[in-house]
């Protein structure tokens, strides 16, 4: 008969090895190709591993732009869809009361609505004759259809935002739920008025909530290719683009898996950078 | 009587006076922006128009009609769901041996495991897309929906985790000595006392990760070889306006779907606990 510590063979091994083959090996992977020198798909036989991949794309101001360009626009839309989903969040947590489920549900439906379909909804409110256009001109607001508000960095902007927003209520919305009531009247007690209350006690208590948030919409985003080849135009391209064309019509695998890596190792370090500077504001308090 | 007295007498949350920020009008208006883009497409898939324009210029369900005249849209459709069914059965599979490991064992690796069923959830997709094309090209197992749902296993596998973890934490472990006690060995005892205590929770975890596969496409596009998943496909038809308005009718009929089994999952939840 099979006791409790052996059945946690049966527990543990199973998803560690599914993880071990199906994500660190692969990461491991797109290192290794990284380093072939050739270029083109993979190819063992061109040579001894190096580095020349990662320092073409360092030699290239307009990767690297791009990759800058990619990291700044998701900092905006990760920092515009926490502040936006928190007000949200906080009137589902504190104002709601007995109604609070209705008010969740409606903002799972859109949490559940298909990506690809919202994105295509900002393209039809978006484009030359699309909704905002139609409304601003039979309204008399505008003569002529204003130039394109679609295929534009600021279409992808406002669209990931859209999208982002009902994701990053829930998890703000959770950390709200862990906010002690008690604090709150106790500051009460003590003379504090609301806003006082809301920014010494809810913001600290809900920053770590409203952090984790940031990255979890911030991350995904650095990586995105489907919105900015759907509403970017050239103009509205990330980095993200640009990595996906290696691995398609460009068809150089190493190069593409070096600009991989080379996005990940951005992202990791902006994330620890971050968290050490949150850490240390957090013992200066 | 003070005025904390008085409030929580009212039954309020907070206690005392509050601030003057309307913010039932904030969630209204949130509310509003979310839904219009969704309202305005969905209104969009019943017009003759054929292309993404407006004034809208009359009214129609043909384009309804002509999904199931699309075989590729169909077969496409009928991919996803395949996906979707492998991806949260593995997924929701994995999950649940990850979360009761982690709660009820304390061993070498424990925290390793919980970080590395999490790590998905912080690795940008692309990053996970080359790497899964690169893995599948030089093991030579060909794209396929088999290769698309083990991606989708790994990315929905931090769902999976934490709705059961989350549940798990709750379950008194007191009930599991209980049943040993009684003379069940281990295994038995997840069978018959964890298993259909998590019942609820399991469902509730299998759906979301149907839904987060239902609806992916990043790395889908990277992995799918022939078998194209539906979003797989409307990502490459989007480019073609004639086929635009059936798309847009066809995603419409699935996002009703999803919302649907959103829903379920949140009931589903929200009363077993």
């Amino acid at each position: 008969m099979l006791g409790r510590r052996g059945s946690l063979w049966f527990l543990a091994v199973p998803p560690y090895l599914w993880l071990l083959l199906l994500f660190v090996v692969p990461l491991g992977v797109v290192a290794a190709i990284s380093l072939l020198p050739g270029s083109g798909r993979i190819n063992f036989g061109a040579g001894w591993p190096s580095l020349n991949h990662y320092r073409e794309v360092l030699d290239t101001p307009a990767y690297l732009r791009r990759l800058g360009i990619s990291v700044g626009m998701a900092f905006v839309i990760a920092a515009a869809a926490t502040v936006l989903a928190y007000p949200i969040a906080y009137f589902l947590a504190f104002r709601a009361r007995q109604r609070a489920t209705v008010f969740l549900i409606l903002l799972l439906v859109p949490f559940a609505s298909s990506y690809l379909l919202r994105v295509m909804a900002w393209k039809l409110l978006l484009g030359r004759e699309g909704a905002v256009n139609w409304v601003l001109t039979s309204l008399g607001l505008i003569q002529e259809p204003a130039g394109l508000l679609v295929y534009s960095q600021a279409a992808v902007v406002i669209t990931l935002i859209y999208v982002w927003i009902p994701f990053a209520a829930l998890p703000i919305y959770a950390a709200l739920q862990r906010v002690d009531p008690s604090h709150l009247e106790a500051a009460a007690d003590l003379g504090a008025g609301p806003w006082t209350r809301f920014a010494r006690i809810t913001i600290p208590m809900s920053l770590p909530g409203a952090l984790a948030t940031f990255f979890m919409v911030f991350i995904p985003t650095v990586g995105e290719y489907v919105t900015p080849s759907l509403v970017g135009g050239t103009g509205g391209l990330m980095y993200g683009n640009l990595i996906q064309d290696f691995f398609t019509r460009a068809g150089n695998w190493p190069l593409g898996s070096a600009m991989a890596v080379l996005m990940l190792l951005a992202v990791l370090v902006l994330v620890v950078v971050a968290l050490r500077l949150v850490d240390l504001r957090r013992v200066a308090a | 009587m003070t005025a904390v007295a008085r409030a929580s007498r009212q039954g309020s949350a907070i206690g005392v006076g509050r601030t003057r920020v309307p913010l039932g009008l904030v969630y209204a208006l949130m509310i509003v922006f979310l839904y219009l883009p969704i309202a305005v497409l969905f209104v969009f898939s019943f017009s003759t128009n054929t292309t993404l324009s407006f004034p809208i210029e009359g009214y129609t369900t043909d384009w309804y009609a002509a999904i199931f005249r699309n075989a590729q849209l169909l077969t496409a459709a009928r991919n996803s769901l395949v996906v979707g069914f492998l991806a949260a059965t593995v997924a929701t599979g994995l999950g649940l041996a990850v979360s009761i490991a982690v709660v009820r064992f304390r061993f070498i690796g424990r925290g390793l495991l919980l970080a590395l069923a999490g790590a998905p959830l912080v690795v940008p997709f692309i990053m996970l897309a080359v790497a899964l094309f690169l893995l599948f090209n030089l093991l030579d197992v060909p794209r396929s929906m088999f290769t698309i749902a083990a991606g989708h296993s790994v990315i929905a596998l931090p769902y999976a985790t934490l709705i059961l973890l989350s549940r798990l934490v709750g379950l008194d472990p007191a009930i599991e000595d209980a049943a040993m006690d009684l003379g069940a060995s281990y295994p038995a005892t997840l069978r018959r006392v964890v298993l259909p205590l998590l019942g609820p929770s399991l469902l509730s975890a299998w759906l979301t990760c149907f839904i987060v596969s239902f609806d992916e496409v990043a790395l889908a596009v990277f992995l799918a070889g022939g078998d194209q998943t539906f979003p797989v496909f409307l990502y490459g038809q989007l480019r073609f306006a004639q086929t635009l308005p059936v798309m847009i009718a066809m995603a419409v009929l699935l996002m009703l779907g999803t919302v649907t089994l959103t829903l379920v999952a949140f009931f589903i939840r929200s009363r077993s606990e």
